[in-house]
């Protein structure tokens, strides 16, 4: 069965490109442009195996989001990924509460984010 | 990463719409609606541009927009404050970021003119608030060499509620393995912490690991695999043998740090409600390539067609159930006729797109001039078929750098004649009798009408005997090579006068025409069709060939009495309309079909207006229907055929020409010179 990867980025180029680059290595990829539109997909569709999501987004944020889906959806063990232009520490910190796994620089080479989706995900 | 390459136009297109958006923020910031919920839409807007410019190796837009999207920062942790200066460099900056995305689409490493300057303001503010961005760089010396690691993971129990997972960690750990022999990799899991099974609580790691790993990776590589979860684990590398095989310098990473203050990423709760009521924009729409629409009109336009020959043909069919089958023909056309609008109704764009160009433009040009103007547009969701508005922005630009250049007088000068130091253009659209009016108002200095009269008459483009009306004379400026600047401009003296504009109008079926109050102002007024694709034209016949003329060019029709025609010696003939004189010109000469009616009192004079607003009497033999047709070009495998601008399939299947009215009045004086009808004819009248 194929994993799926949900993709949360309100800029559609990057949304495209995730969803390229790893659905050429055999996942499934869904999309949403804000938090918010990513939480109904989950609520509606089955959940998926693993989170990308971007920090900066309108309606709801990423850092809002991973929180959503840590406390409010309970789900604990589902990896989520930061995709984000700078990896500060203060950055990282405030993401690792929030409840994130990892993270990934944008802009990013297609081999790492496979490689770091691997070493979530599978 | 040019795997990434086919997602360029996606990228650019974004960026389209988020710089277009961002202008219209910054404007309306400036006019003063200021929130921080819209320093934030902007700085998500510079954020998103930055990261896509990252991954196709835009690098000057990289560097640019990573300093522009870093000033939006601080203004909305406040810890810089807002202010005009402020937003006055966000505008520049965005019009600079727009400058380097088209560099970049046309493949261009260039900074546009303006880049230094900007790029060095930005720089100004940063620095004196934050102090200087320091460079770090960090050399390793990376040695190539195959080491045995001994490896100690001892995870805290709560590691797995980030969703990290051991196994696949050491999954990961496994294949940096050498050779990807298994002898090189050995696993050793510890469970003395595991407790009973019904004392299990399945969200906690209980076991650690001990591993051993032979590998010509550096303890770097391997401290990456843990990456995610070295906050959460005690993890222990040690070097147990190392076979060194040749040393190599390089740079590891080079990084940069910054000295920001903390960021403030949690939601304030006044934005946190003004998101909740933001109005969910992008939801109902869907990109569709033009070209199927295009596909889509063209396909709809033959069936309208075809279903007209259908009717034509089943009215010389007799027999039982025709008329019926006539009238289920006609029910059908109705259906078409919806259909066909619908589909039109697809290809409309609201007018905004091209009007989104005018604000900077504006800015540009009175920067430039040293003049001070307001922009007022209106009527912007006013739609049009694509193919008008894709040309009309050049026109409408032309129009505007005018009224700024020429109009609009400098803030001095208008203060003199108190009025208000800054200049205004309103620039309104909206649909009126089936058809778009644009006008373009301002409350500068009107036309001079001395000046025109004195520049017409200088190159005899009137009489000197004329007695033209106040708004004949403005209307002059539409001659050609008709420029009363005293110095031709960079801005609007390239060589392209009010005529060239004229005669884009013209040529999309429109019309334009000025009216001005002198030391008041002007106002330019613009109608279009709704759309290129379809006509509304009157069937006329000349020696049997059918021809098109587009109802909108036509003033009236009549059939004169000998009285009224004349030849003027030397010239061509002549018609009396009223108190009018209008000039004849005779299709069948342009066009050279025999078997024409030569005499205009046995033909048919169509009355319509020509090049610079001269009325002309076509000459026709008769003239049939109206019809709506469906304009088919012919510049795919013609060259341009003078006084035909288009054709069209009728119903009876022939194809007919629709004429180029604007040119007919030229081609005729031509025609004249080889021998005109009037010699010919004339003697009768004498």
């Amino acid at each position: 069965m194929k994993k799926t990867v949900l993709t949360v980025d309100d800029s559609r180029t990057i949304r495209e490109m995730v969803s390229f680059t790893l659905k050429n290595v055999g996942f499934e990829v869904i999309e949403a442009e804000n938090g918010q539109k990513a939480i109904d997909l989950i609520n509606q569709t089955q959940k998926p195996d693993i989170i990308i999501t971007d920090l900066n987004m309108p309606i709801m944020d990423g850092i809002e989001f991973i929180k959503h889906v840590r406390n409010v959806l309970s789900m604990k063990t589902i990896p989520i990924l930061m995709l984000t232009t700078e990896y500060t520490d203060d950055k990282k910190n405030v993401g690792r509460e929030a409840g994130a796994t990892g993270w990934i620089v944008k802009p990013f080479d297609p081999e790492k984010l496979i490689q770091v989706v691997n070493k979530v995900c599978g | 990463m040019s795997e990434f390459g086919q997602f360029k136009n996606i990228y650019f297109e974004e960026c389209s719409d988020l710089i277009t958006h961002a202008e219209e923020t910054l404007l309306s910031m400036q006019a003063g609606d200021v929130s921080l919920e819209r320093i934030n839409a902007l700085f998500r807007a510079i954020h998103s541009i930055k990261g896509g410019a990252g991954s196709f190796g835009f690098n000057n837009i990289v560097t640019f927009a990573h300093e522009f999207e870093t000033l939006l920062d601080h203004l909305r942790n406040e810890s810089i404050i807002f202010t005009p200066d402020i937003c006055q460099l966000l505008i520049r900056a965005n019009d600079v970021l727009q400058d380097l995305i088209n560099l970049a689409k046309a493949d261009s490493d260039e900074k546009p003119l303006q880049f230094f300057n900007v790029h060095a303001q930005l720089l100004e503010i940063l620095e004196h608030h934050t102090g200087k961005s320091k460079t770090a760089k960090q050399v390793e010396i990376e040695e190539e060499a195959e080491t045995t690691f001994k490896i100690v993971f001892k995870p805290n129990p709560n590691m797995m509620q980030f969703g990290n997972d051991p196994l696949f960690l050491i999954r990961e750990l496994g294949s940096l393995k050498l050779d990807q022999k298994s002898e090189n990799f050995s696993v050793v899991m510890n469970t003395d912490e595991v407790p009973l099974f019904y004392e299990m609580d399945w969200s906690l790691c209980y076991c650690w690991w001990q591993f051993q790993i032979k590998t010509i990776h550096s303890a770097a590589r391997i401290r990456e695999v843990f990456e995610f979860v070295e906050d959460d684990c005690e993890l222990i590398i040690e070097v147990l043998e190392k076979n060194v095989k040749n040393q190599t310098l390089s740079d590891e990473s080079i990084k940069f740090q910054n000295n920001k203050p903390q960021e403030m990423i949690i939601l304030k709760n006044d934005m946190v409600d003004s998101a909740k009521n933001q109005k969910d924009e992008i939801s109902h729409s869907i990109r569709v390539e033009l070209d199927r629409i295009d596909r889509l009109v063209n396909t709809v336009g033959e069936m309208v067609i075809k279903q007209a020959m259908l009717i034509d043909q089943a009215q010389l069919i007799q027999g039982e159930g025709i008329h019926d089958f006539i009238k289920g023909l006609q029910d059908l056309n109705h259906h078409m006729r919806d259909l066909q609008d619908y589909v039109m109704a697809i290809r409309a764009q609201p007018v905004k797109t091209v009007f989104s160009r005018i604000p900077r433009l504006v800015r540009e040009v009175a920067s430039e001039l040293g003049k001070e103007v307001n922009l007022v547009m209106s009527g912007e969701s006013t739609e049009i078929d694509k193919t008008v508005i894709e040309r009309l922005g050049e026109p409408l630009m032309h129009m505007i750098r005018n009224a700024v250049d020429h109009g609009i007088e400098c803030p001095d000068e208008r203060e003199k004649n108190k009025k208000n130091r800054a200049g205004s253009i309103h620039l309104h659209a909206e649909h009126k009798s089936g058809r778009i009016l644009i006008e373009i108002t301002d409350d500068g200095k009107g036309i001079n009408r001395n000046g025109i009269l004195k520049k017409a008459l200088e190159r005899d483009l009137i009489p000197v005997d004329h007695n033209l009306s106040g708004d004949e004379i403005d209307n002059l400026i539409f001659l050609p090579g008709f420029s009363t600047a005293t110095e031709v401009t960079n801005i609007s003296g390239r060589g392209v006068g009010m005529d060239v504009v004229k005669k884009s109008i013209q040529a999309l079926g429109g019309r334009v025409s000025i009216t001005s109050t002198e030391g008041k102002g002007c106002k330019f007024t613009l109608t279009l069709p709704l759309t290129l694709a379809v006509l509304d034209g009157m069937i006329a016949s000349v020696g049997g060939q059918q021809y098109i003329i587009p109802i909108i060019n036509i003033i009236e029709t009549l059939r004169p009495s000998k009285s009224q025609v004349s030849s003027l010696i030397g010239c061509h003939d002549i018609m009396l309309l009223r108190k009018n004189t209008i000039s004849l010109v005779y299709l069948h000469e342009i066009f050279n079909i025999p078997n024409a009616i030569h005499e205009p009192w046995n033909a048919i004079v169509v009355v319509v207006e020509s090049e610079g607003g001269e009325l002309i009497g076509l000459v026709v033999d008769e003239l049939h229907k109206q019809q709506q047709v469906v304009i088919k070009g012919l510049e795919d495998n013609y060259d341009p055929i003078p006084g035909i601008s288009a054709a069209t399939i009728l119903g009876n299947g022939n194809v007919s020409m629709i004429l180029d009215v604007a040119v007919l009045k030229k081609l005729g004086q031509q025609q004249y010179k080889k021998g005109s009808i009037a010699e010919k004819i004339t003697p009768s009248l004498r």
